[in-house]
């Protein structure tokens, strides 16, 4: 019990990215498997964050008050891949929309099976 | 000098005046000055390379490992000339055929695609910095998202979802794969990495990175089984974009996978400690039979070819699982002859397309007679990827073998020999198809396609043949 909660931010991390690659793989709904696809991404932003902080330490703006900083490189990191996740999911709901136009379901076995025809 | 830095940035505004502009000639104009330019630069880069070895480029000033590095050897610069290689043949020839396939008001939105896809998969060959990487992918990606999405059917649509779920997965992994590593070593920058790791390379988060990384690239790279997302994005992609697509963002992945194997991770001795040769090794064995047996079978030709991909992909991860020099070089080579022949066989059936409409098999009967230039070079680039001597698919795959008869693995040679010959089956149905049946009335009224979608073709139709005779720039 101790072990886990010495390590909690990186069993969040595994629970999290476990079941977000468990909806995109197991729903055939377009836009749950892009929720699915979100919460995947967001796990890997707790794996770069979680290590980049050490307790106690604070922003690292350099002052005589302070002498122990977190790291500041994940976030620049992850401010990058968030971007990066907002894009891809945009797109993905923007092509969700025009797939919804031109098949009128979302549902991935209905449009397959329109393909199918 | 900038040139490293130019390579990338030239694409990358040239995307945004794309945008800005939104005037279809305009943009067409704009992207074809960027493409030559960033060819031109890849050609001068890759003489530095030559003359004076690795090119470190520090941007913004910043000293690597805290600032970001562009690094360039021989091997990079070599996929920066295969990249933006192939997107200098096809701008001229995409005037014609985007302007038939796309609404004029939608086009200069294709271009600025294009460009942006350009430009990532240019940045993941640059960049010497593992977080660099990620992000170029990602740029390239999305870009080839919209681009497939813009295809003619709206079965590209789904192909393009499906694309984007599987590849986001992929990209996914590899951020995980790169986490891992820095959180072990605090560094970004590959090279210094590759100092790093081999301290700590039998660590269980270094091996977890290690695989994360090859199953995320793998993805890109569209090894067999990860491969399901690629058939139907060649497929209902405008052909320009199959043309692009099939001749460099797999290269690049491959580049990606030979960079972490053998640079990152410390080199052929810990790859061959691993059980990763044997994995490819299988899997390569697999993509080369599996696709090649379900591309005969295809009814669509832009199908045919994708799978036909997928086990072209199979013969170069075949090379890498040696990890001999002559494996290698087979590897690389057929990574630079694959990336022509397909590049040339899809703009061929994009003239196809122009003309006909249609890209089913049976609908071609007779065409050779119709469009005599198309279908020759459809015939020279076919011997090529079945690997006849006289084209560059000989000379990779004769390197493939010969390493295979290194390691005595005479039964692989044969294997290699089998899996071209099914090759031609589906080469040979076409063929079948094109010369020997009487033309329909719809072929019959065809015309051959204009010279400006006709002669980039036919460059890469040389081009297949005279490194198939002058080896001395692949080899």
């Amino acid at each position: 019990m101790t072990e886990i909660l010495a390590n909690l931010n990186y069993w969040v991390t595994i629970v999290l990215m476990i079941s977000g690659l468990y909806i995109v793989a197991a729903h055939g709904n377009m836009i749950k498997k892009l929720v699915g696809l979100s919460i995947f991404q967001t796990s890997v932003y707790l794996l770069f964050l979680s290590p980049g902080k050490i307790l106690g330490g604070t922003a690292p703006i350099i002052s005589k008050d302070f002498d122990l900083y977190s790291n500041p490189l994940p976030h620049v990191l992850i401010l990058t891949a968030i971007v990066v996740g907002v894009a891809t999911i945009a797109l993905g709901m923007a092509l969700v929309v025009r797939i919804h136009e031109a098949y009128g379901t979302i549902e991935d076995d209905e449009v397959h099976d329109m393909e199918r025809e | 000098m900038h040139l490293p830095a130019l390579q990338v940035v030239i694409p990358l505004i040239a995307a945004a005046l794309c945008a800005l502009f939104r005037h279809y000639f305009l943009a067409w104009f704009i992207t074809i000055l960027a493409s030559w330019l960033s060819f031109a630069i890849a050609i001068l880069l890759l003489l530095q390379v030559m003359s004076r070895g690795v090119i470190s480029y520090e941007l913004g000033g910043w000293v690597a490992p805290i600032g970001i590095e562009y690094r360039i050897d021989l091997l990079n610069a070599f996929v920066l000339l295969i990249v933006s290689g192939v997107g200098a043949v096809i701008v001229p020839y995409a005037q014609k055929s985007i302007s038939q396939s796309i609404e004029k008001s939608q086009q200069s939105w294709f271009y600025s695609m294009y460009l942006m896809a350009l430009t990532g998969l240019l940045g993941v060959s640059i960049t010497g910095d593992a977080f660099n990487i990620f992000v170029f992918l990602e740029i390239s990606s999305l870009a080839s998202y919209v681009m497939i999405a813009m295809g003619p059917d709206r079965r590209g649509l789904t192909a393009a979802y499906q694309y984007l779920i599987m590849g986001t997965v992929g990209a996914t992994f590899i951020v995980i794969g790169i986490g891992l590593l820095w959180a072990m070593t605090g560094t970004l920058n590959l090279y210094d990495l590759a100092q790093k790791i081999p301290l700590i390379e039998n660590s269980r988060p270094v091996l977890a990175a290690l695989a994360f990384l090859t199953v995320g690239i793998s993805l890109k790279l569209a090894l067999f089984p990860l491969h399901l997302w690629l058939p139907n994005a060649y497929a209902y992609s405008p052909g320009v974009a199959s043309a692009f697509l099939a001749g460099t963002a797999t290269k690049v992945a491959i580049y990606l996978l030979l960079r972490f194997f053998f640079t990152v991770f410390g080199g052929v001795e810990f790859f061959q400690s691993t059980p990763l040769p044997e994995i490819l090794f299988v899997l390569s064995l697999l993509a080369m039979f599996a696709a090649s047996i379900v591309a005969v079978f295809q009814s669509n030709i832009k199908r045919m070819l994708a799978y036909s991909s997928v086990a072209q992909i199979g013969f170069i991860t075949l090379g890498i699982s040696y990890a001999t020099e002559i494996g290698l070089t087979g590897a690389i080579a057929h990574m630079f002859n694959h990336a022509i022949m397909k590049a040339g066989l899809f703009l061929l059936i994009g003239a196809v397309m122009f003309r006909l409409g249609s890209v089913k098999i049976e609908d071609m009967a007779g065409i050779g007679r119709k469009m005599p230039f198309t279908m020759a070079g459809f015939v020279i680039l076919g011997l090529s990827l079945l690997g006849a001597p006289g084209t560059v698919g000989f000379i990779s795959k004769w390197y493939l073998a010969l390493a295979a008869l290194q390691e005595g693995q005479w039964w692989a040679v044969a294997l290699i020999v089998a899996a071209s010959l099914v090759t031609m089956l589906y080469i040979g149905r076409v063929v079948e198809v094109a010369y020997f049946r009487e033309p329909t009335v719809k072929v019959d009224q065809l015309r051959e396609v204009p010279s400006s979608m006709l002669l980039p073709s036919f460059l890469l139709v040389g081009a297949a043949v005279y490194f198939g005779l002058d080896t001395s720039l692949s080899v």
